[in-house]
C-alpha cells in the first residue's frame, strides 16, 4: 500500500503542476499589466466612452439573445418535426465557428448590399447598417442566441412531463401552465443564461474589429488592440487592460454566482406532450419562430460556403501557408490543452476557469510586456498564440473532463488503489481508456476555438505570415472581398474537420 | 523554439533565396495590391538592382509607424514608403530613421518653402495629391460644397482612423486647421453623417464601391482611376472651398544592413521609371513629372489658393488635441 499511497501523491502532484502552470501564465501577465499601466484616473476619463460601449453592447447583447432564445426554446420543447434533431445539433455549431467567418456571412446577409437590404429596398424601406452597435450586437445575438436557446431549451426539459399531464388534467391554459409551471422555471434558468453571455461580450473583439466603427463602437478589447497598432502606446494598453480585467473578472464572477441550479424533483424522461398549447395558432406561432430562427443561423452560413465557393480560384497563395500556419497552431494547443486540462480535473479544476476572467489581449498585452525588454516578441509569436489558445480552451475541456473524471474516480478509484494502480500507471489504463469519448470532444472544441481565433495573433503577427483568420481580415481590409470568401470557406471547413477528427478519433473502436 | 519557428518560416516560405541581397520596404496595404504600384516598381527596381525588392503591407500609413516603433530597432524594414508630412516629426523623432543626404528637385507645390525644393532631411517625397470626398454622380447629383453643407445634409460618408490612416489624418488635420478652436463642434455636426470609421483607406473605399456610403474620404484623383481604368464616368470628387493636401514620402531606416541599396532605392524612387508608374497605379501626382508627361484625362491639379497644410514640425504639438476633440464628438 505505501507504494500506492506515493504514487497517488504523484498524480496530485501532476495536478498542482498543472495549476501551477497555469496560475504563472495568467497571473503573471497580469502583475506585468499592474506595474505597466498609466496612472488610472488621468486616462479613464478619456475611455469612458469605451466602457459605457463595451458594457452596453453586452448587456444589450445578453437580453436580446435571452429573449429572443425564450420563444424558440419553448417551439423547441413543446414541437415535434423531422429534422428537430439536426436543428438542436446544428444549434451547438456557432461556438465552433470562427468568428471572422460568421461575421462575412452576416455581412452577406444583413450589409448594405445585402439579401435583406435588397429585399427592403424592393419594398421601398431605407436601408440600414450593420456598422456601429447595432452589428455588433446583431453579431452577439447570432453566436449567443443558440447557446441561450440550449440553455432554456434544458431547463423546459427539465420540467417533468407529468406536470405538464397534471396540468391539462386541471383543465389549465396555456397562461396558468406559464405561470405555474414555465415562469418559475425561467426565472431560474435566464439570470444565468444572461450572464454567461453578457460575461463573453464583454470580452468582445473580432467583431468589435470587423463590425464596430470608430470610436462609437470600440469594446476594451479593441481599444487595447488599436493603444498597441495606431498608438503603440504600452502604457494606455495596460490602463485599458487592468480596465478589462476589473469588468471581465467581476462578470465572470457574478456568472458563477448567478448560475443557481433549480429543483423540480425528477419525472420520466420522455417527450413531453403539451395538451394546452395543442391548439392552431400557437401551433403556426411555434413554427414561424423555429423557421425564422433557423433562417437566421442558416442563411449566413449558406452564403458563406456560396460566395466561398466563388472565391476559392481567387485566393493568393498566402492563404494557404497562412492555412498551414493555423493548424500547425491548432494542434500545438489542442496538446497543451488537454494534458493541462487532465491534470487540473484531477485535482485543481477552479484553476481552469480562471481563463474566464481573464480576457485574451490582457494576457496578450501582459505577454508583451514581459517579452519586449528580453527578446523580440515577434520571433516568440507562435508559442505565445499557441498558449493563449490553448489557455482560452482550457475552461471548457476541465468543465467537460472533470465530471466524467469524478465518476471514473467514484466508480473504479477503490479498486485501482487496491490493485496500486497509480501516476502513469492510472493514468493510462483508468483514465485515458474510460476519458476517450469526452477528451476527443473536449480536443476537438479546444482545436476549432484555436483554428478560428482572431484575437492575441492581431498583436502579435509580424507581416510576412499570418493565421488563417488574420490573413482572411487582411484581404477583407484589402478589400479583396472574393479571395476572403474563399479563406473563409476554407477556415470554415478546417475547423469543423478538425473538431470532428478529434470527437470522431474519441468514439472509434472504443475497446474501455 | 527555434525549430517551431523553423517550421512556421518553412510554410510560409518567404526566406527563400540566400544568395541575392533583399531590401524590404514596409508599405501600406493599397501600394502592394495587385493594382497598386507595388508590382510594377518591383519589376522595374529588380532590373537594375540585382536584389530582391519585397514589398510588405502593413495596414495604412499611420499604422505604419505605429509598426516601426513597435519593432524597434529589431525591424526587418529598409525602407519605409507611405507616410506622410504629417507624420514626418513624429517619425524623425523616433531616432530610427536616417538622413537621406539628398537635395532632389520636385515638382511638389511647396506651401512651405522655394517651388522645387525639398528640405526635410530624412523623408523623401514620391506623390501627392489633394484629399476629397468622392461620390457617385449617378446616386448623388448635387453633394455638399463645404463641410457645413455636409454636416447639415443626410449623406453618409466613410473616413479613416486619424490614428492609424493618413488620410484620416489629413481629414482631422484639415478640419482643426479650417475650424481652429471650432473644430470640435464641427465633428459634432458630422457625427450623424458618418456611417463608420475605418482603420485604413482601402476598407473605406471597399465599403464606398459596395455601396455601404454616400461618400467616402480619398482623393481628388479618385475618380480619374474610374475614369481611365474603368471607362465609367460615374464618380467625382465633391469640392470644397480649399483641400487638405497630402504629400507622401519614404524614409531609410538607421538600422539598415542594407543601407546601399536602401539609397539606390530612394534615388530610383524620384527617377522617371518609378515615376511615370504612380499615376495610373496609386492615382496621385508624381513628385516629379516623368519624361512621358502625365497620363490623358488626369485632371490637373488644384491651385496653391485651395491648399490646406500644416507645416509638419506643427503638427506633433497640435494632433492630441484634435485627436481629443475627435475622438470626443464621434463617441457621443
Amino acid at each position: 500500500m505505501a507504494r500506492g499511497a506515493f504514487a497517488i501523491t504523484k498524480g496530485r502532484f501532476f495536478g498542482w503542476v498543472a495549476a501551477f502552470v497555469v496560475a504563472t501564465l495568467l497571473l503573471g501577465p497580469v502583475v506585468a499589466v499592474f506595474v505597466h499601466a498609466d496612472s488610472i484616473n488621468d486616462e479613464l476619463t478619456g475611455e469612458w466612452a469605451t466602457v459605457r460601449f463595451t458594457l452596453v453592447q453586452a448587456i444589450l447583447s445578453a437580453f436580446l439573445s435571452v429573449a429572443l432564445a425564450i420563444p424558440v426554446a419553448r417551439a423547441l420543447a413543446r414541437r415535434r418535426f423531422v429534422g428537430r434533431g439536426v436543428l438542436i445539433t446544428l444549434l451547438g455549431a456557432p461556438f465552433i465557428l470562427p468568428v471572422i467567418v460568421a461575421v462575412l456571412g452576416l455581412l452577406a446577409v444583413f450589409g448594405r448590399g445585402g439579401v435583406l437590404n435588397s429585399a427592403l429596398g424592393w419594398a421601398g424601406v431605407e436601408p440600414i447598417s450593420i456598422y456601429g452597435l447595432q452589428g455588433v450586437v446583431l453579431a452577439h445575438v447570432f453566436f449567443n442566441l443558440p447557446l441561450a436557446t440550449r440553455i432554456i431549451l434544458q431547463g423546459w426539459q427539465g420540467i417533468p412531463g407529468e406536470r405538464f399531464r397534471l396540468a391539462a388534467s386541471l383543465d389549465m391554459a396555456p397562461r396558468d401552465v406559464f405561470r405555474t409551471l414555465e415562469w418559475p422555471m425561467l426565472w431560474s434558468v435566464l439570470p444565468g443564461a444572461a450572464m454567461v453571455i453578457f460575461a463573453l461580450c464583454l470580452s468582445s473583439f473580432a467583431v468589435a474589429l470587423t463590425l464596430g466603427g470608430g470610436p462609437r463602437a470600440t469594446t476594451i478589447e479593441l481599444a487595447i488592440y488599436q493603444a498597441f497598432r495606431f498608438d503603440f502606446d504600452l502604457g494606455r494598453a495596460a490602463m485599458l487592460a487592468l480596465l478589462q480585467l476589473v469588468l471581465a473578472g467581476g462578470a465572470a464572477a457574478l456568472a458563477l454566482w448567478v448560475a443557481v441550479p433549480m429543483g423540480f424533483g425528477a419525472g420520466l424522461d420522455r417527450v413531453v406532450r403539451r395538451w394546452e398549447s395543442d391548439g392552431a395558432t400557437v401551433r403556426v406561432l411555434d413554427g414561424g419562430v423555429i423557421v425564422l430562427a433557423a433562417l437566421f443561423l442558416i442563411l449566413p452560413l449558406t452564403m458563406v460556403v456560396l460566395s466561398g465557393l466563388a472565391g476559392l480560384a481567387k485566393m493568393p497563395a498566402a492563404v494557404y501557408s497562412a492555412a498551414g500556419v493555423s493548424v500547425l497552431i491548432a494542434l500545438m494547443s489542442t496538446c497543451v490543452t488537454m494534458v493541462l486540462a487532465l491534470g487540473l480535473a484531477q485535482r485543481a479544476e477552479i484553476w481552469g476557469y480562471l481563463g474566464l476572467a481573464i480576457s485574451p489581449m490582457v494576457v496578450g498585452t501582459g505577454l508583451f510586456l514581459l517579452i519586449n525588454p528580453v527578446a523580440d516578441p515577434m520571433a516568440l509569436a507562435l508559442p505565445v498564440i499557441v498558449m493563449v489558445n490553448a489557455l482560452m480552451a482550457l475552461p471548457f475541456s476541465v468543465r467537460v473532463l472533470g465530471p466524467e473524471l469524478r465518476a471514473i474516480e467514484t466508480d473504479f478509484g477503490r479498486l485501482a488503489d487496491a490493485l496500486g494502480m497509480a501516476g502513469w500507471a492510472r493514468m493510462r489504463w483508468l483514465y485515458l481508456p474510460r476519458l476517450r469519448r469526452p477528451m476527443g470532444f473536449s480536443a476537438g472544441l479546444a482545436a476549432a476555438l484555436s483554428m478560428g481565433d482572431l484575437g492575441v495573433v492581431t498583436l502579435f503577427a509580424a507581416t510576412d505570415w499570418a493565421t488563417l483568420p488574420l490573413q482572411m481580415y487582411r484581404l477583407m481590409g484589402a478589400y479583396r472581398m472574393e479571395a476572403a470568401a474563399g479563406a473563409g470557406l476554407l477556415l470554415l471547413a478546417l475547423s469543423l474537420l478538425l473538431f470532428w477528427f478529434f470527437d470522431r478519433g474519441g468514439r472509434v473502436d472504443v475497446d474501455a | 523554439m527555434k525549430h517551431l519557428l523553423f517550421a512556421a518560416g518553412v510554410l510560409c516560405a518567404t526566406e527563400a533565396v540566400a544568395e541575392t541581397p533583399v531590401l524590404t520596404v514596409y508599405t501600406y496595404d493599397s501600394f502592394v495590391s495587385d493594382w497598386g504600384p507595388g508590382p510594377s516598381v518591383e519589376k522595374a527596381f529588380e532590373e537594375v538592382c540585382s536584389c530582391d525588392l519585397q514589398f510588405v503591407g502593413a495596414g495604412d500609413g499611420a499604422a505604419l509607424l505605429a509598426r516601426l516603433k513597435l519593432e524597434g530597432a529589431r525591424t526587418k524594414a529598409d525602407v519605409v514608403l507611405g507616410l506622410d508630412t504629417s507624420l514626418t516629426a513624429q517619425a524623425a523623432e523616433t531616432g530610427l530613421f536616417a538622413e537621406h543626404g539628398q537635395s532632389p528637385v520636385v515638382d511638389v507645390p511647396n506651401p512651405f518653402g522655394e517651388p522645387g525644393t525639398w528640405s526635410d532631411q530624412h523623408f523623401l517625397p514620391y506623390d501627392w495629391g489633394f484629399l476629397a470626398f468622392v461620390h457617385d454622380k449617378t446616386k448623388l447629383a448635387e453633394p455638399p460644397k463645404s463641410f457645413e453643407e455636409l454636416a447639415a445634409s443626410e449623406t453618409k460618408i466613410v473616413i479613416q482612423d486619424p490614428r492609424s490612416s493618413t488620410p484620416g489624418l489629413g481629414l482631422m488635420l484639415w478640419v482643426k486647421a479650417l475650424y481652429g478652436d471650432k473644430a470640435g463642434d464641427m465633428w459634432g455636426a458630422l457625427a450623424d453623417n458618418i456611417v463608420t470609421v475605418t482603420p485604413g483607406w482601402s476598407e473605406a473605399y471597399g465599403l464606398f464601391l459596395e455601396g455601404e456610403a454616400d461618400m467616402v474620404l480619398s482623393y481628388t484623383t479618385s475618380p480619374d482611376y474610374h475614369r481611365i481604368a474603368e471607362e465609367d464616368d460615374s464618380k467625382a470628387a465633391a469640392l470644397f472651398d480649399r483641400h487638405y493636401m497630402q504629400i507622401e514620402v519614404a524614409g531609410k531606416l538607421a538600422g539598415t544592413d542594407q543601407p546601399e541599396l536602401a539609397d539606390r532605392f530612394l534615388q530610383f524612387m524620384l527617377s522617371d521609371a518609378f515615376q511615370g508608374i504612380i499615376p495610373t497605379t496609386n492615382w496621385m501626382y508624381p513628385a516629379v513629372t516623368p519624361s512621358t508627361g502625365m497620363p490623358e484625362g488626369f485632371a490637373s491639379p488644384l491651385g496653391q489658393e485651395q491648399a490646406v497644410l500644416l507645416p509638419p514640425e506643427d503638427v506633433p504639438g497640435m494632433r492630441d488635441q484634435a485627436l481629443a476633440e475627435w475622438r470626443a464628438a464621434l463617441s457621443q
